[in-house]
């Protein structure tokens, strides 16, 4: 038997919503998103006038050009020799790479024993399948070391530049943050609910399987960067600093890079002096293998992930 | 030979390591840690380069640690002589000073949080020039390069102010140019050769030579190499980059940049010279003659913009120009007394400018952070310290004897007297440089030493601020040491040349 609901038990149900939404009469996210009508910025006239103003003096200083003719003179010259310049230089080069050995030529100079080496014996000396992760991390590590400080050195400057750390100012700027864009975009969210776990796993995987198939720890570190950035946007950085803040993106990075340049300086001084190595090269092909590549990858990894986020939002905000 | 390698050998790499981990490390920790860990990377730094240095001399030949488990075609190596390390130390060592006598300008003008940052870029900087040094591969310098960019360009715009944000930009687009110039090159050579390491490059490049083969993309790839590192080291028509960068940054990022970043290129052209070029090559190649000209219009141009200006900062900055043109004027002339002579200018220069900005920064802060000739009029009586070691820093440079401008333009003219095509306008020049030095050096000097009524300003006692007149002390002592016993060093740079190639 069945019993009939009452008209307020009914409006409850996700049915009616949906009837609802179907026949077009509500829309169920007003109340839950916030929405602004969108507007056409207008600058304010004083700003304008203000604009002008120091625009004009800095001609009127700086480049006299309604007045110094030698200045117009000068700037069409410097435009022109700009122009002549780089054609120029690519005319050179263009000259220069028709005189460069042919492409895939089998007698080139660049088929010699270097790369028959990494081809031929790559497997079996690195352990990696990937033959490229087992050239950079391995044959040339001390480069990657180097490339992975350029990251590290990267977000410093960063910091430098766009840094807040007065927290009144801090305060202003995520008010600010939040005016071109509605909050709690119930869209955004849904897709980043799913998108975001799956974008994770697969960095993760991407970073695991370095040694096996394409990519490792820069490519798998920036798809789980990517990941974290659609999350933040999604939503907000009150509920990504629950579980990245600025204390845990320090210990991460400096954890990880510290890790690399053990392992590195490791594997430099036990080469050099001839110590032999006792970290296991494992089998090819299986997932824990080629020595000291799969931590390396997983240290690399962290830290392109940590940049990422890191630049994000510090040109976002100003901070973690 | 691996497995009977004494423990010694390992300290090069140990010590560009060392410095990276100090700057990860510091990234973490306040700004008082941070120093106190960028001081004990600088000081054991100085002792690993003198023990390797004395090892060196010991067994007079260079010798080549493998980093990793394959040796050089394959994995990457470090390749260390005396020279070298004999550089290394030298930077280290003045590092450490421009550090420490600039720290009172640095806690005034960079932000609170920001300081710890700076020690960051310090040791980074500081590993990269070490493994500029040292490495024996080119796409090694490569990254190391691309870290000494950055780094650079931090230090320059940490003092955030409209001025230096500006230089930090022009520095870095600059520099994005020639580093980008140089690794054109790189991809050339690796394309002409099949190697990057620098001593099996330069065995192919003899046998294309022999052959004849690629002439045309040869001279291209040398041609871009050394405009490349001539634009990040600041020749002259490719100087315009230099003087806000060194005129408005904070007083120890100035030094660094101007005495050790810039020399660091120059150093790498110089092993690109001999090691993966090759020195006879290269001196047939008619780049040399380009470099040659532009480094007599450098030293010519340079210091009548000096002379020009207005501002005593910038001043030294533009000197900077001048004395790069010296340099690069003794790698054009295409001989080995040349070279001895632009490797001592290196030293030479790297001491002598460190001590010129520091010393400046004291005359400026007695005169009411006026940079403005007309305000420093009599300031070398208010500040007595920065007085005399800016008069011995002039001297040097405008090469009285005694002094270690001296030496070096000594050691030009000997280069010049030696070469048969290029005696003429070098002497010629030379001696108009010499002229223009003692021009703007010595009006300043004068007008530091000019007496005024008691006015505003007031008056530094000689032991105020200990650390910072120390650093002058050694700045002046480490001259003229410099300038009076000069003949080990150009032995030391002499037989380091021998085996450098």
């Amino acid at each position: 038997m069945s019993r009939m609901k009452s008209e307020d038990e009914y409006k409850k149900t996700k049915a009616f919503h949906f009837f609802r939404w179907l026949s077009g009469e509500k829309d169920p996210y007003i109340g839950n998103l916030e929405m602004k009508p969108q507007k056409e910025y207008i600058t304010e006239e004083a700003s304008i006038r203000e604009r002008m103003r120091e625009n004009q003096m800095v001609m009127d200083k700086v480049y006299n050009t309604k007045y110094n003719k030698w200045q117009i003179l000068f700037r069409r010259f410097y435009r022109v020799m700009a122009v002549a310049f780089c054609i120029m230089l690519a005319s050179l080069l263009l000259f220069t790479v028709s005189y460069l050995p042919p492409t895939g030529n089998a007698s080139n100079p660049d088929n010699n024993e270097v790369a028959e080496r990494y081809i031929e014996k790559g497997v079996q000396e690195t352990g990696a399948v990937n033959i490229v992760t087992g050239m950079i991390l391995t044959y040339r590590a001390f480069d990657t070391f180097g490339e992975t400080n350029v990251l590290f050195i990267a977000t410093c400057c960063v910091m430098i530049m766009l840094m807040i750390e007065d927290a009144e100012l801090k305060k202003e700027e995520v008010l600010g943050d939040r005016r071109f864009e509605p909050k709690n975009d119930a869209i955004l969210q849904a897709a980043a609910m799913i998108l975001v776990p799956v974008i994770f796993i697969f960095g993760i995987y991407i970073i695991l399987n370095g040694h096996l198939s394409p990519g490792g720890g820069f490519s798998g570190g920036a798809t789980i960067g990517a990941g974290m950035i659609l999350y933040t946007s999604a939503f907000g950085f009150k509920k990504t600093q629950r579980f990245f803040n600025e204390n845990i993106y320090k210990v991460t990075k400096v954890s990880a890079l510290c890790t690399y340049g053990l392992i590195g300086i490791y594997y430099y001084v036990t080469g050099a002096n001839g110590i032999e190595n006792h970290i296991p090269l494992g089998i090819p092909g299986h997932i824990v293998s080629a020595g000291i590549i799969f931590p390396i990858n997983i240290c690399v990894g962290i830290e392109v992930a940590c940049t990422m986020y890191a630049f994000y939002a510090l040109f976002r905000r100003g901070g973690l | 030979m691996p497995g009977q390698m004494s423990f010694v050998q390992n300290f090069p790499c140990f010590s560009i390591i060392l410095c990276m981990f100090i700057g990860i490390i510091s990234s973490a920790f306040k700004e008082k840690i941070a120093r106190w860990l960028n001081i004990i990377a600088l000081v054991v730094n100085i002792v690993l380069s003198a023990a390797v240095l004395l090892y060196t001399v010991r067994t007079g030949e260079s010798y080549v640690y493998v980093m990793g488990r394959f040796p050089a075609p394959w994995g990457n190596e470090l390749r260390v002589g005396m020279l070298e390390t004999g550089l290394a130390l030298f930077f280290c060592v003045i590092m450490l000073f421009c550090l420490l006598g600039g720290r009172h300008k640095l806690v005034q003008e960079v932000e609170e949080g920001k300081q710890g940052l700076y020690y960051v870029l310090a040791d980074l900087m500081l590993s990269s020039l070490l493994a500029l040094i040292y490495t024996n591969d080119l796409f090694t310098a490569y990254v190391f390069v691309e870290i000494n960019t950055i780094s650079a360009c931090g230090l320059i715009m940490i003092r955030q102010n409209g001025r230096t944000i500006e230089a930090a930009v022009r520095y870095m687009i600059m520099s994005l140019l020639g580093s980008g110039l140089f690794l054109v090159g790189i991809c050339m050579l690796y394309d002409l050769t099949g190697h990057l390491l620098m001593s099996n490059i330069k065995i192919e490049i003899a046998r294309i030579v022999a052959e004849g083969a690629y002439r045309p993309p040869l001279l291209v790839t040398i041609a871009i190499i050394s405009v490349g590192l001539a634009i990040k080291s600041a020749l002259f028509p490719f100087h315009a980059w230099l003087p806000d960068a060194y005129g408005y940054s904070t007083v120890s990022s100035a030094a660094i940049l101007s005495s050790l970043v810039s020399k660091g290129y120059i150093f790498l052209l110089f092993k690109i010279i001999y090691r993966v070029i090759g020195f006879e090559v290269f001196h047939d190649s008619k780049i040399v003659d380009i470099l040659f000209l532009f480094g007599l219009m450098g030293m010519v141009f340079g210091s009548l913009s000096a002379i020009k200006e207005n501002d005593i900062r910038r001043m030294i900055a533009f000197s900077s120009v001048a004395q790069v043109g010296y340099i690069y004027m003794g790698i054009g002339m295409g001989t080995q007394a040349g070279m001895v002579a632009s490797v001592f200018h290196v030293v030479s220069h790297v001491a002598t400018k460190s001590l010129l900005f520091i010393s400046a920064i004291g005359l400026t802060d007695v005169s009411g952070g006026s940079r403005k000739f007309i305000e420093l009029t009599g300031s070398g009586y208010r500040n007595k310290c920065a007085g005399v070691a800016f008069s011995v820093g002039s001297l040097s440079m405008v090469g009285v004897p005694m002094f270690s401008g001296f030496v070096s333009k000594l050691l030009f003219s000997q280069a010049a007297v030696q070469n048969d095509g290029k005696m003429l306008p070098t002497l010629i020049v030379l001696g108009i440089s010499t002229i223009l030095n003692a021009i703007y050096f010595m009006k300043t000097v004068i007008r530091i030493y000019t007496p005024v009524e008691e006015g505003e300003y007031p008056t530094v006692e000689w032991w105020s601020n200990k650390i910072y007149a120390s650093v002058l002390l050694c700045f002046v002592v480490l001259n003229i040491l410099l300038g009076v016993c000069s003949q080990p060093i150009v032995d030391l740079i002499e037989s380091g040349l021998n085996i450098f190639a």
